[in-house]
């Protein structure tokens, strides 16, 4: 048992770490970041990191090297990703086109369509995103109701899509969609990558429980008026949506990871340093209590992924733990930040941006968010039990019928 | 980075997971507790032939001569088939006391004992039903001689050998006593999980020996525990495993409404749950392995960390299995209530969850970076 790197690992360590160095600055504590302030200086700034890290081969690890990547192994990508990580740069735009947009037209499109569409993807030139989630289809995105019908050559989408990350600053997205309400919920979907300037489009940033719109996860609302797509933009064969959703979904999972944002770390900086009646609040045994049962959370996290990386770096297939993940940060982070907000007592709501609250209350202001987005409590509870421990589907309402015959209301 | 077990020590796991198996798994708990024994011998005999307790013996005192990763992956066995054997009180603690502590001639005349199962070893530390401080302790030494009484002494009544924390001249020692001198009166206390037996030990002029330095024993009795809880709660996991494993198993045959239970999400939420507490014990247990088979000074968070997660995770684990079978979990015919009982025993043994997030509040306050990357 070690937490030391292969000679393999250290070697390709020192690799990123020097073009890191030679082209980006460290940060300078654990938590300061990038911060631009607005969207299109961050835009622009993400963009031409992306491009700088094109260049020199480390934009897209995982690839094929057919499409330029050096078709890391995952335990490199986490290496990759720990050294970023401590500089300095802007990140939050591409991962969900190189992610799971790139995949999907590498698996489906034609050839000249990746020839057209992968590199610029892949240089931060253009920007993709994910349109799945509708208003009446959340946890169970399979009910989606947007509606594809066939015209010519084309087909023509009307409906709406819903928590679309940074949809106001894509241009192409990967899209799945109704085209038969005549036949089984998921045996009537189509998937199709769309052209986010396409006549017919409409986004409309979604203002959230912040009170903030178009900033931080950037969700929006796309709306889909008589919207013209060229059969030869569907990806897969027609019905064969949900089967390509699938797949793009699971390397979503991989993605949403870590609740990030006030832990452990901090609620033991506020703890030493806030004042409760005279005394710091780490005297208080109701507050030592919490802290030992968050630090057990999050060390157990945290020792969790070694584990899944232990297992990567032998070349195996981790186990399932990794899949407590989100569950456990998510309402962690409620707890952090409900705590860091008690800690100003009878001013506990007041916002000063300058204290050390602040970031507390961000952080419980945004748990919510982090409890649903990826996969809801109750769905990976579902995910657990089912998946893991092999237990038995719940038995459905909607099975056998039409999707046009599923019950919608009471 | 890993942070895993080797292939050798995964084998020795799989040996011992299934020699429990073939040894009854939980029968040999179930007959301990329907007939009122002290233990179960055959299994520990055999446990000795085995040559487990003398993993981490040096060759040289006829032991093995492994590690402690060793220790925690039997451990973990121990605890999923709930073995009624003074294992934890005779190796976990009196072996591995003598291993840090002893003296050449205490080693060379006692840790070939351990290994044959000549000799058992235990260990006294509560004197009554409160947290035991260097400053409430009342059992003492003088001219070598203790009096006193210690209660809730583990697997009292089949060890020869004892290590006793008491109250000297120069603060605290450890003190090595022979069960079996005339002066030392040992009763069996009752208690709630009759698969394990705890002794009340009465000490009139007892004569004793110094294990370690005068004066430094309660550091060293500190030390001793952060050791044990490591491998407790790999116990702890184990059996917290094998509770989520009978919970499951039914959920799947047992029907109601027409249905099977699992299929209800008020179940699978329930075990998901459970399912969450096991992951995140194992892996602050795996880092616990790793503070312990290191000699890292991160010992006394791990330690910490290792035992309040795997305490909370064998209580849940052996609450919700009882909930999960419904009636049948409340009944002496399930083994439901060996967990339930076992799980309480486990999470006070070496002292309450509250005692050890003190502890681990403390090293918190002690350390300013937490993060290793």
């Amino acid at each position: 048992m070690d937490f030391n790197d292969t000679p393999e690992q250290a070697k390709f360590r020192a690799q990123c770490r020097e073009w890191l160095e030679a082209n980006a600055s460290l940060k300078e504590s654990k938590s300061s970041g990038h911060s631009d302030s607005s969207l299109e200086n961050h835009l622009q700034v993400a963009k031409a990191w992306q491009q700088k890290k094109y260049e020199a081969g480390w934009a897209m690890l995982h690839w094929p090297k057919e499409y330029g990547g050096i078709e890391a192994s995952p335990i490199e990508r986490i290496i990759w990703g720990q050294e970023e990580a401590k500089f300095n740069v802007p990140g939050g735009i591409f991962e969900i086109g190189l992610g799971m947009c790139g995949p999907v037209m590498m698996q489906y499109a034609s050839a000249e369509q990746k020839d057209r569409y992968l590199a610029p993807m892949a240089e931060g030139k253009e920007i993709w995103c994910q349109l799945f989630s509708e208003p009446a289809a959340g946890s169970d995105v399979a009910g989606l109701r947007s509606k594809a019908e066939k015209d010519g050559d084309d087909w023509i989408i009307n409906g709406q899509k819903v928590w679309t990350s940074g949809a106001h600053y894509s241009d192409f997205g990967i899209l799945v969609v109704r085209h038969d309400p005549d036949i089984a919920k998921h045996k009537g979907l189509t998937f199709f990558f769309v052209d986010m300037k396409s006549p017919g489009i409409t986004v409309k940033p979604i203002k959230q429980i912040t009170g903030q719109a178009g900033s931080g996860s950037g969700f929006n609302e796309v709306y889909f008026d008589d919207v013209r797509i060229p059969d030869s933009q569907r990806l897969g064969e027609i019905g064969d949506g949900w089967k390509v959703a699938i797949t793009t979904l699971m390397n979503e999972r991989l993605a949403v990871g870590d609740a990030k944002g006030s832990d452990i770390e901090e609620a033991l900086i506020l703890s030493k340093t806030q004042d409760d009646a005279g005394e710091a609040l780490i005297k208080n045994d109701s507050v030592r209590e919490r802290l030992a049962d968050w630090f057990c959370q999050a060390n157990g996290l945290k020792y969790t992924k070694f584990r899944t990386i232990s297992a990567l770096s032998k070349g195996e297939a981790p186990g399932p733990e990794a899949s407590i993940t989100k569950i456990v940060s998510a309402n962690k982070l409620q707890e952090i930040g409900n705590f860091g907000i008690d800690s100003g007592d009878m001013a506990g709501m007041l916002i000063d941006e300058d204290d050390g609250v602040s970031s507390f209350q961000g952080a419980w202001l945004g748990a919510p968010g982090l409890r649903i987005a990826g996969g809801t409590d109750e769905i990976l509870r579902n995910v657990i039990a089912e998946r893991v421990l092999g237990l038995p589907q719940d038995p459905r309402a909607d099975k056998g019928l039409a999707f046009k015959d599923i019950p919608t209301k009471a | 980075m890993n942070l895993d077990f080797s292939d050798d020590q995964k084998f020795l796991q799989d040996d011992a997971k299934k020699f429990f198996d073939k040894e009854g798994g939980l029968n040999n708990a179930r007959t301990v507790m329907d007939n009122a024994l002290e233990g179960d011998q055959e299994l520990w005999q055999k446990i000795v032939d085995l040559g487990w307790t003398g993993i981490r013996v040096p060759e040289k005192y006829e032991g093995l001569g492994l590690g402690h990763l060793e220790l925690c992956v039997i451990a973990e066995e121990l605890g999923r088939s709930l073995a009624p054997v003074p294992f934890s009180s005779s190796v976990y603690f009196f072996t591995e006391a003598l291993i840090k502590f002893g003296s050449e001639d205490i080693k060379s005349n006692l840790l070939p004992k351990l290994v044959s199962g000549d000799v058992v070893g235990t260990y006294g530390i509560a004197e009554d039903k409160h947290q035991a401080t260097e400053s409430n302790l009342v059992v003492t030494v003088e001219s070598e001689k203790i009096n006193g009484v210690k209660i809730a002494v583990p697997d009292a009544g089949v060890a020869s050998q004892m290590i006793v924390v008491v109250k000297s001249n120069t603060g605290t020692d450890l003190r090595l006593v022979d069960l079996n001198d005339a002066s030392v009166k040992v009763t069996q206390q009752k208690n709630i999980d009759t698969s394990r037996a705890f002794f009340k030990v009465e000490f009139t002029d007892t004569p004793s020996q110094l294990i370690g330095a005068s004066g430094e024993g309660w550091d060293h009795i500190q030390h001793l525990l952060d050791q044990a809880a490591v491998l407790f709660a790999f116990e702890q996991v184990g059996g917290s495993q094998a509770a989520l494993d009978m919970a499951k198993a039914y959920s799947m045959e047992r029907f109601a409404f027409g249905r099977q239970i699992g299929s209800y999400q008020a179940i699978k939420h329930k075990l998901a749950d459970m399912y969450i507490a096991i992951t995140l014990a194992k892996s602050n247990c795996y880092y616990g392995a790793w503070a312990l088979s290191s000699e890292s000074a991160e010992l006394p968070l791990a330690a910490a960390t290792s035992r309040v997660s795997a305490t909370k995770a064998f209580q849940l684990c052996s609450k919700e299995n009882i909930q999960t079978h419904g009636g049948n979990g409340f009944t002496w015919e399930y083994d439901c209530h060996l967990f339930y009982k076992r799980s309480k025993v486990l999470s006070v043994l070496l002292g309450s969850e509250a005692t050890w997030k003190e502890k681990l509040v403390t090293s918190l306050e002690k350390t300013n970076t937490l993060v290793k990357e």
